[in-house]
C-alpha cells in the first residue's frame, strides 16, 4: 500500500497535516474561550461558589461522582443535583445538602458508602452554591433526563 | 546489547511491572466495591482506591516510556547515553516521589494531604487523573525535563533516525501539555476544557507518537525489514494520529459548557480517529509478512501484533462506538466510557510496554536471541490470559453501560430508574467483570513467573 508514497511525501503529510490540525484547534480554542463567560454565567461565580469548587476538589468528590458526565462512575451525577434534589428551590437544596452530608455514611448494609467529610455548615453552603451555579451552565441540554 | 548505558532501562522496566501489579490489585478492590459497597470501607474508600488505580497507571506508563527510550535511543543514535548517571538519579527521585504520593493517598484523608502539601498556594489537586499534590506535579516536571535533556542530548549528538525524532517530538509534547495541569481556573467549564489538553492530548496525541516509535523499533529488530519502509509507515501513522487526534479533542467538548459547534467538529474529527490504529494493525502484520529474519524471540512479535490489534479494538472500535455526539448524549459518563478506557489503555500502552520489555529484557539479561522456548511458552500463556481477561472486562462493562442507559438514561424522567437503583440492578454484570479482572491478574502473575524460568544450560 505504501509503495506509491515516498518517504518525503509521508513526512510532508505528517508536518503539513499536524500544522493544519494545530492551527484549526488553536483557532477554535480561542473562540471557545471568548464564549465561556456567556455559556457559564461567569458573572455569577461568587466567592462562595469559588470556595465550593475548591472544597469539591480538595475532598476529591470527582473520585466517585461525575459532574457534567466526567469523573468516576460510582456515585450519582451532580451537575444537575440542584434540579433533582432541590427541585429548583435554593433554600430547600441547601437544607437538603446539610442533612444529607451530616447523615454520611448511611447505615445501609452493602450499599455504596459516602465518607463523612466533617464539613462545617458554611462549607456545605459553599458546596451547595457551587452545585447550583454548575447546574446553570449551558451544557447542550445534557443529561437526557433528571436522573442524570 | 550494543551499548552498556542501555542497562539503565532495566530498573525502569522492573519498577513499571511492580506498579502494574499494584494497579491491577487496586482495580480488583474497586471491582469488589462495585459489588459490595462495604468492602474495605472506611479504610480505603472508593475514591482513594480509584485514585491509586489510575495514578499508578499513569506513573507506570511514564516509567515504561522512560525505560523504552533509555533502551532504544542509544542503539538508534549509535552512541552511549549522554548521562547514564542522571538516568539512575531520576529513576530514584521518581520512584521515591511516586511511592510517597501513593502512600499519602492511602494514609491520610485527601483534604489533609492537600493541606499539608500547601495546595492552597498553587491549587492543582482534585481533578480526575491529576490528583497528585502540586509538589509531586513539580517533581514530575523536573524528572521529565532531566529525562528529556538526557534523551535529546543523546539524539542530537548521535545518528538521527525517524524513530528517535518522532520519539523526541512525542516527549516534548508530553512535557508541554502537562503544563496545563498547573492551570486551575475558578470556572468549572474552563477548567474542564483545559484539563483535556493534558488528558486527551497525551493519550490520543503525543503518547501515540511514543507508542509508534517503540513499535517501529521492535518491528525493525525482530523482522529485519528495511528501515526506509518502516519510516514511511511511521510517518503515515503519526500523521493520521495528529490530524484526527488534535481536533478530535472536540469529542470531549460536547456536554461540558462549550459552544455547540463542537458537536459537529468533534464528531467528524473523531470519526477519523480509528484510522491510525487500523493502519497500525496493517503495519504490524505486513511487516511480519515481509520479514527478512526469523528472530528467535517470537513472543516479542506476538506482543507487537497484539498491541496493534487490541489498541485498534479498544481505542478505535470501542472509542468510535460512542464518539458521535447523538450517541454520546446517552453514553457520556456511563460504564461504556469505562469499557472503552480499559481496553484502550491496555491495548495501546500496557501492551507496548510488554512488547518492549519482551524484546529488551532478555538481551539485558544476556540472552541475545530472546528467552528460551519454555520461558516464551509461559509468557504466551500470560499474554492470552491478560488479553482475554481484558476483553472480558471490556465486554462486561459494555453490557453494564448499555443496561445502565436502558434503565436510567433512555426513559422519560418519570419512568427512569435512579442512578443508585440502576447500579443495584447491574451487580450481576459487575460480578462477571470482577471474574475477568481476576483472570487478567492471573495472567500477569504467569507473565512475571516467565522471568524465573531457568534457561537450559547447554544453550552456549
Amino acid at each position: 500500500m505504501t509503495d506509491r508514497i515516498t518517504k518525503n511525501t509521508a513526512r510532508n503529510i505528517y508536518f503539513g497535516g499536524s500544522l493544519f490540525a494545530i492551527l484549526v484547534f488553536a483557532g477554535l480554542t480561542f473562540d471557545t474561550v471568548q464564549k465561556f463567560p456567556e455559556l457559564t454565567n461567569e458573572d455569577k461565580i461568587t466567592h462562595s461558589v469559588a470556595r465550593g469548587k475548591n472544597l469539591w476538589e480538595v475532598n476529591n468528590c470527582v473520585g466517585c461522582h461525575t459532574i457534567m458526565g466526567e469523573g468516576a462512575y460510582y456515585a450519582p451525577e451532580l451537575a444537575n443535583a440542584f434540579d433533582r434534589l432541590g427541585g429548583g428551590n435554593q433554600d430547600a437544596f441547601r437544607t437538603y445538602m446539610k442533612s444529607w452530608m451530616a447523615a454520611q455514611p448511611l447505615d445501609a448494609p452493602n450499599r455504596r458508602k459516602m465518607p463523612q467529610f466533617n464539613l462545617s455548615d458554611k462549607e456545605v453552603d459553599d458546596l451547595s452554591n457551587f452545585l447550583i451555579w454548575t447546574s446553570k451552565i449551558d451544557d447542550n441540554e445534557w443529561p437526557p433526563n433528571i436522573e442524570g | 546489547m550494543k551499548y552498556t548505558s542501555q542497562m539503565v532501562a532495566k530498573p525502569y522496566f522492573i519498577f513499571a511491572l511492580v506498579l502494574l501489579a499494584g494497579e491491577i490489585l487496586f482495580g480488583l478492590i474497586l471491582g469488589f466495591q462495585y459489588i459490595n459497597g462495604d468492602f474495605l470501607f472506611p479504610l480505603i474508600p472508593f475514591n482513594v482506591a480509584r485514585m491509586v488505580h489510575t495514578n499508578l497507571l499513569i506513573v507506570l506508563i511514564l516509567f515504561a516510556f522512560m525505560g523504552a527510550a533509555y533502551y532504544l535511543v542509544p542503539e538508534e543514535s549509535e552512541r552511549e547515553l549522554w548521562s547514564p548517571k542522571l538516568a539512575i538519579i531520576t529513576f530514584w527521585v521518581f520512584a521515591v516521589a511516586g511511592v510517597a504520593t501513593i502512600l499519602g493517598y492511602l494514609l491520610v484523608p485527601y483534604a489533609t494531604l492537600a493541606e499539608i502539601t500547601y495546595n492552597n498556594i498553587l491549587p492543582t489537586m482534585g481533578r480526575e487523573f491529576l490528583e497528585q499534590p502540586t509538589i509531586t506535579k513539580i517533581g514530575i516536571v523536573i524528572v521529565v525535563l532531566s529525562f528529556i535533556l538526557n534523551i535529546a542530548m543523546t539524539v542530537f549528538k548521535g545518528r538521527r533516525t525517524v524513530i528517535t525524532v518522532v520519539l523526541v517530538t512525542g516527549l516534548f509534547g508530553m512535557a508541554f501539555f502537562f503544563l496545563f495541569a498547573f492551570y486551575l481556573p475558578e470556572n468549572l467549564a474552563v477548567d474542564k476544557f483545559f484539563w483535556w489538553f493534558v488528558i486527551h492530548l497525551w493519550v490520543e496525541g503525543v503518547w501515540e507518537l511514543i507508542l509508534g516509535a517503540i513499535l517501529s523499533f521492535v518491528l525493525i529488530k525482530v523482522t529485519g525489514v528495511d528501515r526506509e519502509h518502516i519510516d514511511k509507515w511511521l510517518y503515515l501513522i503519526i500523521a493520521m494520529t495528529l490530524v484526527s487526534g488534535i481536533v478530535g479533542t472536540g469529542h470531549h467538548f460536547f456536554y461540558i459548557g462549550t459552544p455547540d459547534y463542537w458537536l459537529w467538529i468533534g464528531s467528524i474529527a473523531s470519526a477519523v480517529e480509528p484510522l491510525p490504529f487500523f493502519l497500525m494493525v496493517m503495519y504490524a502484520f505486513s511487516m511480519e509478512k515481509q520479514r527478512r529474519v526469523d528472530h528467535e524471540n517470537k513472543i516479542a512479535l506476538t506482543w507487537a501484533k497484539g498491541t496493534a490489534v487490541i489498541a485498534f479494538l479498544g481505542a478505535g472500535v470501542w472509542g468510535f462506538l460512542h464518539t458521535l455526539a447523538p450517541v454520546n448524549y446517552y453514553t457520556h459518563g456511563t460504564q461504556l466510557t469505562a469499557a472503552h478506557g480499559h481496553l484502550a489503555f491496555f491495548g495501546a500502552y500496557i501492551m507496548i510496554m510488554f512488547c518492549i520489555i519482551s524484546y529488551a529484557m532478555p538481551i539485558m539479561r544476556g540472552r541475545l536471541k530472546g528467552n528460551c522456548e519454555k520461558a516464551q511458552k509461559v509468557e504466551r500463556v500470560g499474554f492470552w490470559l491478560m488479553v482475554l481477561g481484558m476483553l472480558g472486562v471490556t465486554l462486561a462493562l459494555t453490557v453494564a453501560g448499555t443496561w445502565q442507559i436502558i434503565l436510567q438514561r433512555w426513559p422519560d424522567s418519570g419512568d427512569a430508574l435512579s442512578f443508585m437503583a440502576t447500579q443495584a440492578e447491574i451487580i450481576p454484570v459487575y460480578v462477571f467483570r470482577l471474574g475477568f479482572g481476576l483472570m487478567t491478574f492471573t495472567g500477569l502473575l504467569v507473565y512475571l513467573y516467565s522471568f524465573f524460568v531457568k534457561e537450559p544450560v547447554t544453550a552456549k
